[in-house]
C-alpha cells in the first residue's frame, strides 16, 4: 500500500475571506462529538455559513451554488490558527478541499494538514490578491498548484509558490504520513514483538 | 551505572528509529474507548489496513454511558458511538468489554482488574490518563487519533525519549490522608507543566506501603503534573494484585513471569535526571481552589489572593481563576458553599475508595440541599460493592448510587453541572466548563473529603466531620 504522490492539485478555487481565521472557525467545537471524521465536513465553517440565531443560511461564499463545485481553497492570513484539533483540516478535507492557498498559515494546522496530504501552499500577497479576485469574478476558474515546480497557474497567469522543503518532499514522494515509515519496519517490528513474552502469550 | 525501569522497558520496546530522529516503540498493549477510536479505525478502512495484533487490543465504553441506566443512551449520536465501538471491535477481531458482559467500566479501571496491565509493559490509549497503568511498573501513555491508528496497524508509534524523574515520598501518611492527596500535593509543589519532558517514577516507603488502588491514584494524575507518564516499581504488592486475574499469566507460567517483571524494577544505582524528596507527614488534606490541578491548597489554608502573588504573571492567574470560581480571595476554603458532590473516576472509582468512605459515611446524611452521586468505576467495582452492602450505606445517606462510567469527571453522559453549580469531586481535572456546564465550577479532592462536603453542604475538613483519628483508617 503507497500512498498517493501529491506533485499537483488541480481544480476550481473559490475565495474564503478572511484573516486569522481559526480552527474554531472552521470547525465549532460542539461538533467534535462524533464517530468519524467523516462527517465532519458539512460542519466545516458551520457557524459562518449558517446564521447562529436562525439557522438560516448566509451569504458566504461556500452557500454559493456556482463554487459547489471548488476544491481549492484560496484565502487570507495566518489561516487555521487557534487550538491543535486535527478535526479542523479533517472537515475542510472532508467537506472536498484538495488544497489551500493563502497569505501564511498557523504551525500547528499546516503540519496537520500535511500529514493528512492536503497541501497548504503560500504566494506573494499582491499575486494572491489577483487570483482571490479572478476566482470572485469566475467559477469556473481552473487552479493548478505544481509542487514540483512550485507554481500556480491559472488562465494566462502563473506565479511562484513556498511549501517548507520538508512538507514538499513528504507530499511529492508519497510520504506525508508516518504510518508509511512505521508499516515498512514489520519486520522488525515482529522481531521486537517475538522478544517479548507477553506478547507471545 | 544501574538502569530505571523506564530505559529498560524502552530499550525492550524499541523498533528502531525513524527518518525524523524519533524512536519507533512497539506497544504492547493498546486499550481503546468510544470517543478516540472511531476515527482511528475509519482511517484503517481508508487505507485498508487491518489491526497488527488483534490479541493485543481491548476495548470497553466509558465516557458517554449513562450511569441512571447503561442501556438507554442520551440521544442518536451516543448510541451511534456505542455501537460504532461494537461493530469496529466485532470487524477488527479485538476483544471488547460491553455493557452485557460484566466487565465494561472507565478503561483504566478494566485494564488492571483484567490483569491487562502489566509489569515491564507499554500500554497506550487516546485517553491522557493512561498514566494510570504505570502503578504496575509499565510505560503507559496517552496518544492522539492519529497515533491510535498507528497503534492499530502497526503496534508501534513514534515518540522520543523521556527524562526521569524520582519522586521519593517517604514516611507515614496523617490519618484522614489519602493517595489522592498525595498526588494533589506533588503537583502543587512541581506545578502543572513541572513534569513536561519527564516520566514520574513514584518511590519511597510510603508508595511502597501503598496498596495498587493508592498507586493508581498517585499515576493517575501524572499528567495533571505535565508528565508524559508516571510509574511504579513492580513488587509483591503488584504481583499479588495480579494474581488470578484472568489475563495474567497462568500459574504454570507464574514464576517466571515474576522473575521477568522483577528484572524491571530500577536498579539500586539507576541515574535519574531529577530527584525530589517528599516528606509525608507534611501532606494534609488537599483541595483545588481554581481552575488548574496545581491550584492546591491544603484545608486548613486560605484561597490565595492577587495581592499575595510573587509576579504578575501569577497575579493574572490568581485573578483570572477567582473570578472564574467567583471564591473570595483570602478566605479559607473551609466552608465555602457546594452544589454538587461526585465519588467516581478513574482516580477513585474503585473498590477501596467506596469502601474507605462507606467506613465513615454509614449513619450520616448527605445536606439535603446538595445533589450527591455516587459512580463506580467498573461493573465489576459495582458488583463487589454491593456484595458488601456499601451501595446500601451510600444510599441511606443520600448518595444516587449509579452504574459504571466516566459520568460527572468529564460529563459527555448526561451526568452534568448545571450553569455555575460547584461541585467537590474525586476527579482529576478542575479546567474550565469540564463538568459540562461551560461556567459550572469544580473543587478537587479526595473521596472521603468529598463525603464530608456532601454532608457539611460545605468543604470541610472530613476529620473533623467524621472523626477519623477515632476510627482506624482501613490497611
Ligand atoms: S474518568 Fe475522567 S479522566 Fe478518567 S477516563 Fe473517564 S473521562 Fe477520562
Amino acid at each position: 500500500m503507497a500512498l498517493e504522490k501529491i506533485t499537483q492539485v488541480s481544480g476550481k478555487g473559490i475565495h474564503v475571506p478572511g484573516a486569522d481565521l481559526d480552527t474554531d472557525r472552521i470547525i465549532p467545537a460542539r461538533f467534535m462529538k462524533c464517530v468519524t471524521f467523516d462527517g465532519l465536513g458539512e460542519f466545516a465553517f458551520y457557524d459562518v455559513r449558517f446564521d447562529p440565531e436562525t439557522g438560516e443560511k448566509t451569504n458566504h461564499s461556500l452557500n454559493n451554488e456556482a463554487y459547489s463545485q471548488a476544491t481549492i481553497m484560496v484565502t487570507g492570513e495566518n489561516f487555521g490558527c487557534g487550538s491543535s484539533r486535527e478535526h479542523a483540516p479533517q472537515s475542510l478535507q472532508k467537506y472536498g478541499f484538495d488544497a489551500i492557498i493563502a497569505e501564511s498559515f498557523a504551525e500547528i494546522f499546516f503540519g496537520n494538514s500535511t500529514t493528512l496530504g492536503l497541501p497548504c501552499v503560500t504566494g506573494p500577497k499582491a499575486d494572491l490578491e489577483q487570483l482571490r479576485t479572478a476566482v470572485d469574478a469566475d467559477a469556473s476558474l481552473e487552479i493548478s498548484i505544481n509542487l514540483i515546480d512550485k507554481i500556480v497557474t491559472y488562465g494566462e497567469q502563473s506565479f511562484p509558490i513556498e511549501i517548507p522543503e520538508s512538507a514538499r518532499e513528504a507530499l511529492t514522494s508519497g510520504k506525508f504520513d508516518p504510518i508509511q515509515e512505521l508499516l515498512e519496519n514489520s519486520a522488525q517490528i515482529e522481531a521486537v514483538a517475538s522478544q517479548l513474552a507477553y506478547i507471545a502469550q | 551505572m544501574g538502569k530505571t525501569l523506564y530505559e529498560k522497558v524502552w530499550n525492550a520496546h524499541a523498533v528502531g528509529k525513524l527518518a525524523d530522529g524519533r524512536t519507533q516503540l512497539f506497544i504492547g498493549t493498546h486499550l481503546i474507548h468510544e470517543v478516540t477510536s472511531p476515527q482511528a479505525f475509519g482511517m484503517l478502512r481508508e487505507l485498508g489496513l487491518k489491526v497488527k495484533y488483534p490479541h493485543r487490543t481491548f476495548a470497553t465504553i466509558d465516557h458517554i454511558v449513562p450511569t441512571e441506566n447503561q442501556d438507554a443512551p442520551a440521544d442518536a449520536l451516543a448510541a451511534e458511538m456505542i455501537n460504532a465501538i461494537r461493530e469496529n471491535a466485532d470487524e477488527f477481531g479485538v476483544t471488547y468489554f460491553d455493557l452485557k458482559s460484566g466487565k465494561q467500566g472507565i478503561v483504566h479501571v478494566v485494564g488492571p482488574e483484567q490483569g491487562i496491565t502489566q509489569p515491564g509493559s507499554t500500554i497506550a490509549c487516546g485517553d491522557s490518563h493512561t498514566a494510570t497503568h504505570g502503578a504496575f511498573g509499565a510505560i503507559a501513555f496517552g496518544i492522539g487519533t492519529t497515533q491510535v491508528r498507528d497503534v492499530l496497524a502497526t503496534q508501534t508509534m513514534t515518540t522520543e525519549k523521556l527524562k526521569v524523574r524520582r519522586i521519593e515520598v517517604n514516611g507515614k501518611l496523617r490519618p484522614g490522608v489519602y493517595a489522592k492527596d498525595v498526588t494533589l500535593h506533588i503537583i502543587r509543589l512541581l506545578g502543572a507543566k513541572g513534569g513536561i519532558g519527564y516520566a514520574y517514577e513514584y518511590a519511597g516507603d510510603t508508595l511502597d506501603n501503598f496498596t495498587m488502588e493508592e498507586r493508581m491514584t498517585v499515576c493517575n494524575m501524572a499528567i495533571e503534573g505535565g508528565a508524559r507518564c508516571g510509574y511504579v516499581n513492580p513488587d509483591q504488592t503488584t504481583y499479588e494484585f495480579l494474581k488470578g486475574k484472568p489475563y495474567a499469566p497462568k500459574e504454570d507460567k507464574w514464576d517466571e513471569a515474576v522473575a521477568r517483571w522483577d528484572s524491571f524494577a530500577s536498579d539500586a544505582d539507576a541515574v535519574f535526571d531529577d530527584i525530589v524528596t517528599i516528606n509525608a507527614q507534611d501532606i494534609e488534606p488537599t483541595v483545588t481552589w481554581g481552575i488548574s490541578p496545581d491550584h492546591g491548597i491544603s484545608i486548613s489554608e486560605n484561597i490565595p489572593s492577587p495581592e499575595d502573588a510573587a509576579t504578575p504573571e501569577e497575579q493574572t492567574t490568581i485573578k483570572e481563576a477567582l473570578d472564574y470560581m467567583k471564591l473570595p480571595a483570602g478566605t479559607p476554603i473551609k466552608g465555602i458553599g457546594i452544589d454538587v458532590a461526585f465519588i467516581g473516576s478513574c482516580t477513585n472509582g474503585r473498590l477501596s475508595d467506596f469502601r474507605e468512605v462507606a467506613k465513615y459515611l454509614k449513619g450520616k446524611k448527605v445536606d439535603p440541599s446538595i445533589k450527591a452521586i455516587a459512580v463506580p468505576g467498573s461493573q465489576i467495582t459495582a458488583v463487589l460493592c454491593e456484595k458488601e452492602g456499601i451501595d446500601k450505606i451510600f444510599s441511606e445517606a443520600g448518595f444516587e448510587w449509579r452504574a459504571a462510567g466516566c459520568s460527572m469527571c468529564l460529563a459527555m453522559n448526561p451526568d452534568k453541572l448545571i450553569g455555575d453549580q460547584i461541585c467537590a469531586s474525586s476527579s482529576n481535572r478542575n479546567f474550565k466548563g469540564r463538568q459540562g456546564s461551560p461556567i459550572g465550577r469544580t473543587i478537587l479532592m479526595s473521596p472521603l473529603m468529598v463525603a464530608a462536603a456532601a454532608v457539611e453542604g460545605k468543604v470541610a475538613d472530613a476529620r473533623e466531620v467524621f472523626d477519623v483519628e477515632a476510627i482506624p483508617a482501613s490497611a
